[in-house]
């Protein structure tokens, strides 16, 4: 409640004086109670309260957002809340780095196919002197600009990590899918 | 039969009802599920979340809880939230590796086409060279 002014979500719900050091005052303003009611429903007040109380104070901000999150869930999927999403992005993930390891090994081959390319094979009757003249060999010396090293062409293209680089990282907790 | 409590009844010390909710999914051999799941959610609340789950989707709905109750424990800020945040980190990353892969493929295979279509334009170059001197050879020596 803070202010004095109104009580919050949750001591509005609960039908309680709301005093001034409220642990959910300051995550539920009485201008969403949907918010509180559907916490409420899934974890309960004092359970909530619990939590919030074991948490240093600038992380119960975070805290309440991912509960109202996972409540959302549960209220959305009864059976399987977060986990049904966590299935579906785990499973989307799979996905992506098998299209990712095919399209790495595609690559390879190709750079492999290119330096492996021959020289285009002189008939053996013609007489190299006879071959052709400068302008013709001048095009076949600048035509073929393959060197196997695309460094120079395309940089951007050579900063893509390798088949063997793990795609997974350790979870970081910092980004908030709420904010 | 011996009678045995379901871990929730057992927990709460108090006769566990042949109709228990909670008996078929809270086993007494591992009292720490209930312990884990009855910290964050409440017994009162697993209850009625069970009893408005069909009977045949209630395990399933146990071992999310169970395991979202584990996340929390592990996380207390984030929960398993902190995990649907990596795996979106996660995808974003695999996409953008798989653009750049696509992208250097269709690099190759233009390059490797282009190459390709010089080396068939230089042979009937060479080609061409070779006729005309076949035709200024009265004696074939080109061929021997």
């Amino acid at each position: 409640m803070g202010s004095g002014s109104s009580p919050c979500a949750s001591c509005k719900l609960l039908r309680r004086r709301c005093a001034k050091d409220c642990i959910f005052a300051p995550y539920f303003p009485p201008d969403d109670p949907h918010k509180f009611a559907i916490v409420h429903k899934v974890f309960g007040a004092s359970n909530v309260s619990k939590m919030l109380q074991e948490l240093p104070i600038h992380q119960r901000g975070d805290a309440v957002s991912s509960l109202v999150y996972e409540a959302n869930a549960r209220m959305r999927d009864p059976v399987y809340g977060c986990v049904g999403a966590i299935s579906y992005l785990q499973n989307q993930v799979s996905q992506l780095q098998m299209q990712l390891a095919v399209a790495q090994a595609q690559a390879e081959i190709l750079c492999i196919q290119m330096q492996s390319e021959p020289e285009p094979e002189l008939p053996a009757a013609i007489h190299p002197s006879l071959m052709m003249d400068c302008d013709t060999k001048s095009l076949l010396l600048s035509g073929s600009n393959y060197t196997g090293d695309f460094g120079d062409q395309m940089p951007h293209l050579l900063s893509f990590s390798s088949s063997n680089n793990n795609v997974i990282q350790d979870p970081l907790k910092r980004e908030s899918l709420w904010t | 039969m011996p009678y045995t409590r379901c871990a929730v009844c057992k927990y709460f010390r108090r006769r566990c009802a042949p109709d228990c909710v909670f008996a078929p999914y809270f086993p007494n051999n591992n009292p720490q599920k209930f312990i884990c799941v009855h910290r964050f959610y409440g017994a009162s609340n697993i209850g009625k979340m069970l009893e408005e789950i069909p009977v045949q989707l209630r395990a399933n709905a146990v071992e999310s809880l169970y395991y979202e109750a584990k996340c929390r424990i592990q996380d207390p800020v984030y929960g398993c939230v902190g995990i649907i945040s990596s795996l979106h980190q996660q995808i974003q990353i695999a996409e953008s590796q798989l653009a750049k892969a696509r992208a250097k493929i269709y690099f190759l295979d233009a390059k490797f086409t282009t190459v390709e279509s010089t080396s068939s334009l230089d042979k009937s170059l060479i080609h061409q060279n070779r006729v005309d001197y076949v035709l200024d050879d009265p004696f074939n020596t080109l061929f021997y």
